[in-house]
Formats: structure tokens, C-alpha cells, sequence
């Protein structure tokens, strides 16, 4: 009885399987597909479950306002546990379903795949993570990092830090508080070359993962190192632990700058609210908060379908990231259907859809970026933000520093090839 | 033990131990009924001993071959050869872990470093002196065997939870080893793009080409671990697991055969980690964290400990669900719910639908999805007669 009960059961998953296997319902006619990898579920997922919503309400936006050229627009989502045989399988499947343009998600998984996409010519983006050589658009064709890198980051943080601390950093002290994975170690260097040259003295403090024990060093910066100014770059639940140790060993706040990935409602949250961390200086690369049009936008979407706007629209920080990612890729393809107006576009197109953007703001959500067949990173830009009275303030209006020294590093590294 | 003279479907004779009055004719090898022991006389050690005990197996093996080598590569779409390339790598690392963990009885938490450590050998090899991949192949998975057999000192003193935290520990070691020393991770990125490998003038890129290139070496590694079974040293591995005094009282080597099984067994897994490297185009650290070789012990208990087929089953059981889950969820999810809800809801109900599923294949089959399969054939195979 057991058996038949196992196999019973194994057939009907298997003919559910073979239901969906059947036919590819993408790329019917007058349709452009977009693959989009998502963690829902995995480490960062407090990221990707309000990043990703705003990046299907985007493309619902524009596709409720006529599509783009004509074409409607498809977003295929898959969910990979931020787990990488799960991403090369998805990027096969939406390679299946003839997507032009594929939204990655997480630095393994951008690695990953890599040499499949460009063997594929499929232009990937990796927005704010991944390896910040890929900026070079020569030598990684087909990855757009089009969002500060951690190079860039890093260059912007000395650079805010420079200006709160009167506008020179001789003699100071700076410390890095970074998580020990290589994407936390990736703008050390950077970070290196600028205190050379600034003349400051930089100290790094390695978080080892899983990022929630960092009691010792954040005593050592406060109290032994006594840094005149922080730059965080921690992942998931870390950013919320640090805010809330500095706040425990009475270091200030307003002398910390945290990476884009400890930026999020969501970190200050679990920090214990925005109570807690008034001070807190954060670094963006998309807008935050809601007074932009095209989230007044969406808000009027919803209303005219009788829906009240998503819940995840309040967590603006990574759900404007999201609407950014998927405006770029939009933007892209838009770029690729001009050329090519009857709607027979591949990657090879849309790579140079991307390579056309300049100066598309969507209102200021997204910054002036220009990008270029060389430059796939588009500038560098960021904006800095304080957590000031229960909410983000704009400090700084969008900018990019020590592009030299970047530059220096993007190159040193296709040289090493 | 003296194999039956008489097939296995002769009646055996009670009352005392005494030769047949008249010794019967020498027997006839009866081939006619091919899928039974019942007719099937083996007069030889060797025969008994055989790798395939009925002549149906020959059959069998010899269908699923053009199934694998021909049929399959030939009518799939390249998506679903990207499927079967990830099966492939995790039937070479579980089959390796099998060795240890269900034939040896030495609990390993460190599978996923091992890997990494071959993954890492063959990209510097690769990139510094531009050996050819058959070579960094081998180089890998030696080096991982190395480093295996030095994780696996501990075993010589410890066994069970104790060992699994001591191999652990190993994982630990080798993680923190190569996301650190700059030397081995090729920089602080930690990760080594390595060129595709080459056979003559082909270069194996697509997913096609992956998937003969990665079959050949699952066959390979499935032959080699039936075959390290039949050996001397595989029946010291099982007596080893099965009683480790009493298989020393009865002389094997228990420092030499241990040490033996974790080399081998990373050796498999260091391959697993080069194969996959030469898969994805990059060495990266990332890939080879702990979580993998969680994910490898569970393909082992959920395919069953000590069997060849169980490892393959256990593979494509963990592999291929999540994919199944999600694809049957996109087919009825949206007769309930909105998109927008289906989208949040797949990923987070195929976590807990994987589970249960876990769960209730265990119950079902507390040894694993092998023995199963096997009551599942010894039902059909005196079917309709249930006796």
C-alpha cells in the first residue's frame, strides 16, 4: 500500500511537471521577455522579498500603459535561495523562454554566470554587488554592474567622510567594519590607495559570517582604535547588529557611513527602529522614500484595478532599487526596440540598449547615469542619506569620488588577466 | 559460502547436512528466463560474484546507456541538459560521500570543502601554468584526497557526532583557508575564471557538450564505486562500518582503511569540485560553503546509505524536486491566486513542499528512496504471485 501510495504521488507531480513543460508560453508574438532571479527565501532575503515586488510592478506600469514600441513587456521570476545551481538553472530556463536581458541576483550567482553569459550574449546586470572589475565593459561585454560598485562605494564613503570631517583626512583615523566574505573584503583595496594618498590612517575589522557576533571589534573601534569616522559594508541581519552594538558601547552614529546593503528600512528596523539609529548615515544608489512620479504612478495602478497599493511599496529603499533595476532594463530594451522596430531583438541588442542610457532620472529615482560600451558601471553615482527625525534624509545630491583610483583598479585587474 | 548447485529456486532439503545420494548431472546454464534467479545456474565464484547477477541486468544497463548517451542528448532541449549537467555533478559528489558515509560508517561534514580544495587546485593550475584539463582533472582530485586523509586522522579516535564536528571543523578550516590566503583564491574576489576545457579542436561550451563531457565521468565514477565494493578493500570499508573491533580483530587495518576511505572519498568530491568548476567557467569559493555539504548528506540519507543507486537516486531526488515543485506550482498555483501572490508564495511553499516531501519519503522508506525502488521490484518481480 505504501508503494502505490509513493508512486501515486510521484506521477502526479510528475504530470504536473510535464503540464507546464509542454508548451513555452513565453515569447509569443509582441512579447519581450526579461529573466529575473529573486531570494525570497534565502539569507538576503529581506532584500529580495520587497525588491523584487517592485520590480514586477514596474514592468505591470509600463506594460498597463501600453508596453514599450508596442511590445508588452514579461517578467519571469525565479526564486533561487540565493543557492547557485538554482541560478544556472534558471538562467537556462529563461534562456528557454528567449529572454534578451536577465536580471541577476547575488555575487556567486553573478560569478557563476558569468562565462554563460557571455558565451550566450545575453546582457546580465548585477546592481550593487558583484565584482566591481566588471564595470570594465570591454572585457565582461555582457555584465552591467549599472549601479555603484563596491569600488565606487568605497571611493564615495572616503569621500563623505572627507567633508564631515572638514575637509581634510590627514592624520585621521577611518575604520572599515566590513563581513569577512570576499564581497566584503572586495573594496579594501580601494579603500587602501585612497588612504595613501589622503594620508589617512585606515584600520579594517573583519566580521566573520554569519555577521551577528561583533561585539569585540566595534569595542576595539570605539575605544582602543577611537576611529574619528566608520564605513560599514555588512550584509542581511549584520547592518542592524552593528547599529545597535555602536549604539551599546555609545560610539556616534552620525560618525558612521554604512554601503548600500545596510541601507534598508528593513536594517533599521531590526536595529530597534529608527529611534535607535538617529544619525545613522547610509549610502543609495536608487532614490528613497515616496515622493517620486513614477511610484505616485503606481500607487494610481493600483487604485484604478480597486487595489490598495503593496506593502512592500513602504519599505522604500530596496523597493525603489527594485523599480530602478527593472526601469534599466526596460530602458534597455526600449533602446533595443528603436533600432530594431520590429521586435526582433536578442541580447546583442539589448546590450547595446544599455549601452545607450544617459541621463534617464525616472524624476530622480535613478541617478544621471551614463553608460557606456566601456564604462557598464555608468558613473558611480550615490546619494547619502542620515536616519533623522523616524525617517531617511537626503544629505548629498548624487556624486562619485577618486574616479581615478577606480579607474586605476579596473584596469590593473584586466591587466592581470 | 558455496553457491547453490541448483539455482536459487530449488527446494532446499531438510534434515541433516549430507551430499546428494547421486550427484545430478552437470547442469545445463539455462538462459531462457533472463529477468529471475529462478533457472539461473552460476557453477563459478566468479559468476556469483559477477557484477550483474541475471543476464536482464546486461539488458538493462545496456538500454539505459542509449538512453543517456544518445537518446536523451539528442531530442532534449539544451534547458533540460543544464538540469541533467547539475544531476551529473551531484551523483559524482554523492556517490563519493556514499563511499564514506554509507560504506565506511565515517560521518563527514566537510564534503563541500573538499570539493572546493579540488576546484581550487585544478583553476591554479589552470591559470599559472596552463596544464590541459585531463590533468588538472587527476591533480584536483589528488589534492583533495590529500587533504582528505589529513581531515580524517580524527577518525581514528573518534566516531559518530564526534567525528562530524572534527570534519566539520575541517570545512571550516579549508573555507576560511582559501577565502583568505590570497595564493590559492587568486585575490580578494577568491574566485578563478578558468578557460572551457578542449578536446582537440572542440571546445565544450554548450550544455550539450557538458552534458556527454560530464557523462562520461558519471559513468566512470559509478563503475568505479560498484567495483571498489567487490574489492578487498570495499569488503574492509563495510566491516569496518559494520563493527570496527571486530574488523580489526579479524586484520584489517583499520588506520590504513579509514584514511583510505576519506582519500577516496575526496577524491571523488575534489573531481566533483574541478568538474564543476570546468561547468560554470569559475572557481569561487561561495559555491563549495557549508550548505553544500549539508545538501550532499541529505541526497545520502534520502537515497539511502551504502548503495550505488540510492546515491544516484538521492542526487536527482534533491536536484530535480525543487524544480518539479516549482514547475506543477506554476501550472495550478494561478487557478487560487493573483500572479503577484503566486510569485511570493512558490518560493517559500516549494521550501516547506521540499520538506515534507523529505519527511515523507523517510517515513515511507526509513532507508532511503533505494530500497524502495528495490520493494518496489521484488513486488513486480514474482508478480502476480505474491508468494
Amino acid at each position: 500500500m505504501r508503494q502505490f501510495l509513493a508512486i501515486a504521488t510521484a506521477l502526479i507531480v510528475a504530470a504536473g511537471g510535464l503540464l507546464t513543460a509542454g508548451p513555452s508560453h513565453a515569447q509569443s508574438k509582441g512579447e519581450i521577455v526579461i529573466g529575473v532571479q529573486c531570494d525570497r527565501t534565502g539569507p538576503t532575503q529581506i532584500v529580495g522579498t520587497v525588491l523584487c515586488p517592485g520590480f514586477h510592478d514596474y514592468v505591470a506600469l509600463v506594460n498597463s500603459k501600453g508596453g514599450v514600441e508596442g511590445f508588452k513587456i514579461k517578467a519571469l521570476e525565479i526564486d533561487h535561495e540565493y543557492k547557485v545551481p538554482p541560478a544556472v538553472e534558471s538562467y537556462e530556463r529563461h534562456k528557454k523562454d528567449g529572454a534578451v536581458t536577465m536580471a541577476i541576483y547575488g555575487t556567486p550567482q553573478i560569478y557563476a554566470l558569468a562565462a554563460k553569459l557571455t558565451e550566450d550574449r545575453i546582457p546580465g546586470t548585477s546592481p550593487g554587488f558583484g565584482s566591481a572589475a566588471a564595470a570594465d565593459g570591454v572585457r565582461y561585454p555582457y555584465i552591467f554592474p549599472i549601479a555603484a560598485t563596491y569600488w565606487s562605494q568605497g571611493a564615495a564613503a572616503v569621500d563623505f567622510v572627507k567633508k564631515q570631517l572638514g575637509g581634510n583626512l590627514k592624520g585621521k583615523k577611518i575604520a572599515f567594519i566590513f563581513y569577512d566574505n570576499p564581497a566584503g573584503r572586495e573594496p579594501i583595496e580601494v579603500l587602501e590607495d585612497i588612504a595613501v594618498k589622503e594620508g589617512f590612517q585606515l584600520k579594517t575589522f573583519a566580521v566573520p559570517p554569519p555577521g551577528v557576533e561583533m561585539g569585540a571589534q566595534v569595542l576595539d573601534i570605539a575605544q582602543r582604535y577611537r576611529a574619528d569616522f566608520v564605513i560599514g559594508h555588512l550584509f542581511g541581519g549584520a547592518p542592524s547588529v552593528s547599529i545597535k552594538e555602536f549604539k551599546r558601547v555609545g560610539y556616534p552614529l552620525r560618525k558612521f557611513v554604512s554601503f548600500v546593503w545596510g541601507a534598508g528600512e528593513a536594517n533599521i528596523e531590526g536595529a530597534g527602529g529608527f529611534g535607535v539609529a538617529e544619525g545613522y548615515y547610509v549610502m543609495q544608489f536608487a532614490g528613497v522614500g515616496i515622493d517620486y512620479p513614477v511610484l505616485a504612478e503606481i500607487r494610481e495602478m493600483y487604485k484604478k484595478q480597486g487595489k490598495e497599493p503593496p506593502k512592500e511599496m513602504a519599505s522604500t529603499v530596496f523597493y525603489n532599487r527594485g523599480v530602478l533595476i527593472a526601469a534599466l532594463h526596460v530602458e534597455a530594451i526600449r533602446n533595443a526596440l528603436k533600432a530594431k522596430p520590429d521586435g526582433k531583438i536578442t541580447g546583442v541588442d539589448t546590450k547595446a540598449g544599455f549601452e545607450k542610457i544617459s541621463n534617464f532620472t525616472l524624476g530622480g529615482l535613478v541617478p544621471p547615469l551614463k553608460i557606456t560600451n566601456t564604462d557598464h558601471e555608468g558613473g558611480g553615482l550615490v546619494q547619502i542619506w542620515q536616519v533623522k527625525g523616524g525617517k531617511f534624509e537626503k544629505v548629498t545630491d548624487w556624486f562619485a569620488a577618486y574616479q581615478d583610483v577606480v579607474a586605476k583598479h579596473i584596469k590593473e585587474s584586466g591587466a592581470k588577466k | 559460502m558455496e553457491p547453490s548447485r541448483y539455482g536459487k529456486c530449488e527446494r532446499v532439503p531438510r534434515g541433516p547436512d549430507r551430499p546428494h545420494p547421486t550427484p545430478p548431472p552437470r547442469a545445463r546454464r539455462v538462459e531462457t528466463v533472463i529477468h529471475r534467479e529462478c533457472g539461473v545456474l552460476k557453477t563459478t565464484y566468479e559468476a556469483d560474484m559477477g557484477l550483474y547477477p541475471l543476464p536482464i541486468a546486461r539488458w538493462t544497463v545496456a538500454a539505459v546507456a542509449v538512453v543517456f548517451f544518445l537518446i536523451i542528448p539528442l531530442t532534449l532541449h539544451e534547458y533540460f541538459l543544464s538540469v541533467a549537467n547539475l544531476v551529473w555533478i551531484a551523483v559524482i559528489g554523492a556517490l563519493g560521500l556514499n563511499i564514506l558515509v554509507g560504506y565506511t560508517g565515517q560521518v563527514s561534514i566537510g564534503h563541500g570543502a573538499f570539493m572546493s580544495v579540488g576546484a581550487y587546485t585544478a583553476a591554479n593550475l589552470a591559470n599559472r601554468l596552463g596544464s590541459p584539463w585531463p590533468v588538472n582533472l587527476l591533480a584536483g582530485g589528488l589534492m583533495a584526497a590529500l587533504i582528505g586523509a589529513i581531515v580524517g586522522i580524527p577518525s581514528l579516535r573518534i566516531k559518530g557526532l564526534y567525528l562530524a564536528i572534527a570534519t566539520l571543523a575541517g570545512q571550516l578550516i579549508i573555507e576560511w583557508t582559501i577565502n583568505h590566503v590570497t595564493f590559492i583564491s587568486g585575490g580578494v574576489q577568491a574566485s578563478i575564471e578558468v578557460a572551457r576545457p578542449r578536446l582537440g579542436p572542440m571546445v565544450l561550451s554548450s550544455q550539450r557538450d557538458m552534458y556527454y563531457f560530464l557523462l562520461v565521468f558519471v559513468a566512470l565514477a559509478i563503475v568505479g564505486t560498484m567495483n571498489l565494493m567487490r574489492t578487498r578493500v570495499g569488503r574492509a570499508f563495510i566491516a569496518i562500518r559494520d563493527h570496527d573491533i571486530a574488523a580489526e580483530i579479524i586484520g584489517i587495518n583499520i588506520f590504513r582503511y579509514k584514511l583510505l576511505a576519506f582519500a577516496i572519498s575526496s577524491f571523488y568530491a575534489g573531481m566533483t569540485g574541478v568538474l564543476y568548476t570546468y561547468f560554470l567557467g569559475i572557481a569561487n569559493y561561495e559555491q563549495f560553503q557549508i550548505g553544500v555539504s549539508i545538501d550532499y548528506l541529505a541526497m545520502i540519507i534520502i537515497g539511502g546509505l551504502g548503495s550505488v543507486l540510492g546515491s544516484i537516486f538521492g542526487a536527482i531526488f534533491v536536484t530535480l524536486l525543487p524544480i518539479v515543485i516549482r514547475y506543477a506550482m506554476e501550472a495550478f498555483g494561478g487557478v487560487f491566486f493573483s500572479p503577484q501572490t503566486v510569485l511570493n508564495l512558490i518560493p517559500n511553499l516549494r521550501l516547506m513542499l521540499f520538506g515534507a516531501l523529505i519527511i515523507f519519503f523517510l517515513i515511507a522508506e526509513p532507508e532511503g528512496l533505494n530500497r524502495l525502488w528495490r520493494n518496489i521490484r521484488s513486488y513486480f518481480r514474482v508478480w502476480p504471485f505474491a508468494y
